[in-house]
């Protein structure tokens, strides 16, 4: 073992604390421009919503000096046992939480709440890593994915319990983990593809176009099945040439359908797209019993069953009772009425539209100042952005973003042999990528709502530290890696 | 080992799927930031309240500099429905005089989002609108116990004095279609409706201003925008002299109480209307506040119709007074000379046509014959005019006398800033061929010449008659606003009109108004040391004759001419004569003396009854 025995602070990565550093400050600013209301506001205020984030932020540094200190083995060490305690507080959590809002994830000591769920993140992180990097742990065996498996989701039915749905759903990002070290990839596509069908399929079902009747879920839907179905053809197939058929005839009659019900006959060109699906599946049949090739008979199936899923999906959200129909409208962003759900979404698209190129500047933005954007210090920090700094700002903080995420997936790739630190940093690149895709996309009206922070910008201790943990383990355990052979 | 670098292009996944995420977020903000405006439009309207800061409506004085019209404050009551805590309802409905019907009417209303639009539970909403100073003293006693309700103060008109309604018109709510009209104004806002307050709007009414305020999303005002940057300070209106001399307006008014008539006084020089009385009347001040839209009802049902100006808007025979305006033409036409005398056997008597006349001396000449208000007179010079050679045809000669009588402004609107002004009525060939053909001659409208017929003029045209007649041939368009502050007046009031008729035969027919105050019909107007001349009125309708008179004083000098009409008064000199003496002496004079104070007592107190039909 050739560990760099060198002094922390050469081999640390300066690169992504600098990141680091101007992620958490143009954060501080978002929660000054949040918070403003036009008054005499002192930022430095230790009562003022910047002030106090600007003591987390002590903290926070605090913390992650201390964290930098400790040496690689006892995190490795430590892993599982922090994993447990996280385990029995996520779950003493439930009990001894007050209700906030209607989750018991908040515990109060006095003046300060902290959130064991933005802590227990880091926690599971380490003992995946520590899985994963134990000798003779495989993929292939059935009890060590088992295991795998129990180890993400266990905190995350005990946040559900908490009734904090939005911070359960981040540990589905540890999938990407495992995807990276190995996990089939088909399974993801198809998990991929089943929440497609089931965000435009459903969430577009009361949409249809302009004079034609023609249901826009429902289109979108039979264009994506032969299109997934060519790609699969394309890769596990190994048939280029009958892929780009596939999706040629595809895509051709649908064009005829949609010329012919636009110009001539309005119909719904959605038969016709089923017909094609169905011909196409019983082709890969054909293939199948033809050439005995096994791909083909199970991208027969996936075109299918494909079709299958759309379908009972639509029939069960009919069969359901009116109020959990809403739940999943509410889930997906459907209900547009102004003063319901949609009205959230409606104004933080105000707020950010009304910030056209280069915003209304620092402190200037009125729809977030107003209340007209919900929780625009939290979890519609965004909002703040797009109001004052504009689209130029928006795309400098999203390629900040982009930057910050891929330098960690670059810190991740260079360990070498060192499996630990590689699955651990993938685990903050995945959440990271989880949180800005969920709350970026939820503001501007292209994911769900779903309430969780934006890193680093969100106002909130809990939120901040929890980021600062992970990110700080990561440079320690980054900073003794080995040079790779 | 191996096993560890068989996944590491998934890398290239990953990173692509976060690469993929922020190009997606990219296009999405490109479209909502710069594809798309209305997000610019929607955020102004839920954060800007463009708060209306309203001027003050300018004052009138009168030509003296007494002040007539200001501004007082009155009250609204506001309610804050967040914060209408354990009210005692019954307390509070006793506090404002209401009833508990009305409240919980009133209360729903303001609720209802169809009928307030722009409803909030967090801010101040109008309750009930312009307490008096009275009403609102008993209410703040109480203010206290009523948690929720406030107060918020704005201006409503003082009418000082309890004469003059007509010309100062009134103030109501604009309607829809001032609204349509005028961009200017938006629902709530105050306008003028009749009178002055109505003719110089734009000027009274200033310019709004603005405040820029910061809304939040509760409705909750949070300060100004830019500190005040987009603010714009309004503008106050403009103040107004009216050239009504207000203790004579009063004079005229009380003068005419009891009856239903017109007084209407005007400063020949300048066309400056003096006082402009109409009667049946009421004060102005019944037409402010809360109660306007009760007593506004009643004065609009009343019969005798109290809000007509009948100065203006009362279109009458003129009686004899007329025949000064055709001993004019006569004279300009070259059809009788001052000499010219025609008989009078108790009347016009020609091929079968009489016209009747009372005693006097036959033949008569032009001076005399205004004196007594010999009938006959003119009747033989409208018949010989029609039938004069030089013309050619009556037609001709009708529409030469036509334009005579249109250029001593009758006929037509004589223009005076006021709204709702009547033209009155000239017969011109048209309307004879109409009826008659072409087989008419001066013995068939022979009427007109005495004033009666066709003829009818406003008691406003009259008195512009005797002003004519008191400048020897001209005058300006009469008006009652003498100057808008900072404004120059309308040309209309600052140039003479000429009519077609010499000087030299206004100083003729002058003659025989002043000869008819020293030994004729208007005896009663002789004031001592003023030289008054005059010209009494009898204009037979269809009940009683009306009472008409029309003069100017003094002669050589004048400096008013009045004309007084009371419906069915009777004989000129029985209302008219001592009602424009009256006038002309209070004017001249400054106050009225023993006798004459007496004197209009009597008439204030002298009733006419006109039943119960409408006027």
């Amino acid at each position: 073992m050739a560990i760099r025995n060198v002094s922390l602070w050469r081999s640390i990565d300066w690169f992504t604390i600098i990141l680091y550093f101007i992620l958490v400050a143009c954060g501080w600013l978002s929660i000054c421009g949040a918070s403003y209301d036009f008054g005499d506001s002192n930022f430095f205020s230790f009562s003022s919503n910047p002030g106090k984030q600007l003591v987390w932020a002590g903290c926070a540094l605090v913390l992650g000096l201390i964290l930098l200190n400790i040496e690689k083995k006892y995190y490795e060490m430590l892993a599982y046992p922090v994993y447990f305690a996280f385990v029995v507080l996520l779950a003493a959590t439930i009990f001894i939480a007050p209700d906030i809002k209607g989750s018991h994830s908040w515990l109060v000591f006095g003046p300060i709440r902290v959130q064991p769920a933005e802590f227990s993140k880091f926690a599971t992180a380490l003992a995946l890593a520590r899985l994963l990097s134990t000798y003779g742990f495989s993929m292939a065996k059935r009890s060590d994915v088992v295991k795998m498996i129990l180890l993400v989701v266990v905190p995350m039915l005990l946040i559900v319990l908490q009734n904090e749905t939005g911070s359960a759903l981040v540990y589905l990002s540890f999938f990407l983990v495992l995807y990276r070290e190995g996990m089939t990839g088909s399974l993801l596509a198809i998990g991929v593809c089943a929440v497609a069908y089931f965000v435009i399929g459903v969430g577009q079902s009361e949409n249809f176009f302009e004079q034609m009747p023609v249901n826009v879920g429902e289109f979108v839907v039979f264009l994506l099945i032969p299109l997934f179905t060519s790609l699969m053809v394309g890769i596990y197939g190994k048939r280029a040439a009958r892929a780009w058929w596939i999706a040629g005839l595809n895509l051709g009659g649908t064009l005829i359908a949609w010329l012919f019900s636009h110009y001539v006959i309005p119909f719904d060109i959605c038969i016709v797209q089923l017909i094609l699906c169905v011909c196409t599946a019983l082709y890969l049949l054909g293939v199948y019993v033809l050439e005995r090739y096994a791909s083909f008979l199970l991208i027969a199936l996936f075109a299918l069953g494909s079709i299958g899923f759309y379908y009972s999906c639509n029939m069960l959200i009919d069969k359901l009772q009116p109020h959990q129909q809403m739940r999943i409208k509410v889930l997906l962003g459907l209900e547009n009425d102004p003063s319901g759900v949609g009205y959230n979404i409606n104004q933080s698209k105000i707020a950010i539209g009304s910030g056209g190129v280069w915003g209304k500047g620092f402190l200037n933005g009125t729809q977030t100042k107003l209340n007209y954007v919900p929780e625009q210090h939290t979890d519609f920090i965004f909002c703040t952005i797009g109001e004052e700094q504009g689209f130029m700002g928006c795309v400098f903080i999203l390629l900040l973003y982009a930057t910050f995420i891929i330098r960690i997936i670059t810190l991740a790739e260079r360990q070498g042999s060192n499996k630990f630190t590689r699955v651990y940093g993938y685990s903050l690149a995945s959440i990271l990528t989880f949180h800005l895709f969920v709350n970026v996309g939820m503001v501007i009206g292209l994911a769900p709502v779903i309430g969780i922070p934006l890193p680093f910008f969100s106002y909130g201790g809990s939120s901040l530290w929890g980021f600062t943990i992970l990110l700080s383990i990561l440079l320690r355990l980054d900073a003794e890696r080995e040079t790779r052979f | 080992m191996n096993n560890d670098y068989r996944y590491e292009n998934r890398k290239f996944v990953v990173v692509g799927i976060v690469l993929a995420i922020v190009i997606v977020f990219i296009g999405r903000l490109f479209s909502l930031q710069i594809m798309n405006d209305e997000y610019k439009k929607d955020a102004e309207s839920n954060a800007f309240l463009n708060k209306t800061i309203y001027p003050s409506r300018g004052v009138m004085y009168d030509r003296n500099g007494k002040l007539l019209v200001s501004n007082q404050p009155a009250y609204d009551v506001m309610v804050c429905m967040r914060n209408v805590k354990d009210l005692d309802t019954l307390a509070f409905c006793q506090s404002l005089g209401i009833t508990e019907e009305f409240f919980v009417k009133r209360m729903a209303d303001v609720k209802n989002r169809r009928l307030n639009p722009g409803y909030s539970s967090y801010t101040d909403q109008l309750f009930l609108s312009q307490l008096t100073a009275e009403d609102f003293a008993m209410f703040q006693e109480q203010l206290y116990k009523f948690s929720g309700f406030s107060i918020q103060r704005r201006t409503i008109r003082q009418y000082n004095y309890p004469v003059a309604g007509h010309l100062f018109g009134d103030l109501g709510e604009v309607s829809k279609k001032d609204i349509a009209k005028d961009d200017y104004y938006v629902q709530g806002d105050f306008i003028g409706k009749q009178g002055i307050e109505s003719y110089y709007e734009s000027a009274l009414r200033g310019e709004k201003g603005k405040e820029v305020l910061l809304r939040d999303a509760h409705g909750r005002v949070k300060g100004k925008y830019l500190d005040g940057a987009m603010d714009v300070a309004p503008v106050p209106g403009k103040n107004l002299t009216l050239s009504i001399d207000i203790e004579l307006q009063a004079l005229a008014e009380r003068l005419l109480q009891n009856k239903i008539g017109s007084v209407v006084a005007i400063e020949p020089s300048t066309g400056e209307v003096l006082c402009m009385a109409s009667s049946p009347t009421f004060d102005p001040q019944i037409l402010v506040g809360r109660k306007r839209g009760d007593n506004h009802r009643m004065l609009s049902k009343d019969k005798q119709k109290p809000l007509l100006n009948r100065a203006i808007m009362g279109t009458y025979p003129p009686g004899s007074t007329f025949k000064t305006s055709q001993a004019l033409t006569y004279l300009q036409e070259g059809i009788i000379t001052p000499e010219t005398q025609f008989p009078c056997a108790l009347g016009f008597r020609h091929r079968g046509l009489h016209v009747g006349c009372h005693v006097h001396g036959s033949p008569i000449a032009l001076v005399p014959s205004l004196a007594t208000s010999c009938n006959s007179y003119y009747c033989w010079g409208l018949y010989r005019m029609i039938g004069a050679d030089k013309y050619g045809s009556s037609q001709v000669a009708l529409t030469r006398w036509k334009d005579h009588m249109v250029a001593m402004g009758f006929g037509y609107r004589l223009g005076i800033d006021l709204p709702g002004e009547a033209r009155g009525f000239i017969p011109n060939e048209g309307t004879y061929n109409k009826v008659y053909g072409k087989s008419w001659n001066g013995l068939t409208i022979i009427s007109i010449s005495i004033g009666q017929g066709e003829v009818t003029l406003t008691p406003l045209q009259i008195a512009n008659l005797g002003a004519t007649i008191a400048n020897r041939g001209y005058y300006i368009a009469p008006h009652v606003v003498k100057e808008v502050q900072g404004e120059e007046l309308d040309s209309l009031y600052r140039f003479p009109k000429r009519t077609m008729v010499d000087e030299v035969h206004y100083e003729t027919v002058v003659q025989g108004m002043r000869e008819a105050v020293l030994n004729g019909t208007c005896r009663a107007a002789n004031l001592p040391d003023i030289e008054v001349c005059g010209k009494t009125g009898t204009a037979q309708n269809r009940g009683k004759d009306h009472s008409a008179f029309m003069g100017f004083a003094p002669m050589n000098d004048p400096k008013i001419a009045v004309a007084v009409y009371v419906e069915n008064g009777g004989f000129g000199a029985v209302y008219g004569v001592p009602i424009g003496a009256l006038i002309m002496e209070k004017y001249l004079t400054g106050s009225l003396s023993e006798t004459s104070e007496q004197k209009a007592k009597d008439i204030q107190q002298r009733v006419i009854y006109y039943g119960n039909q409408e006027r």
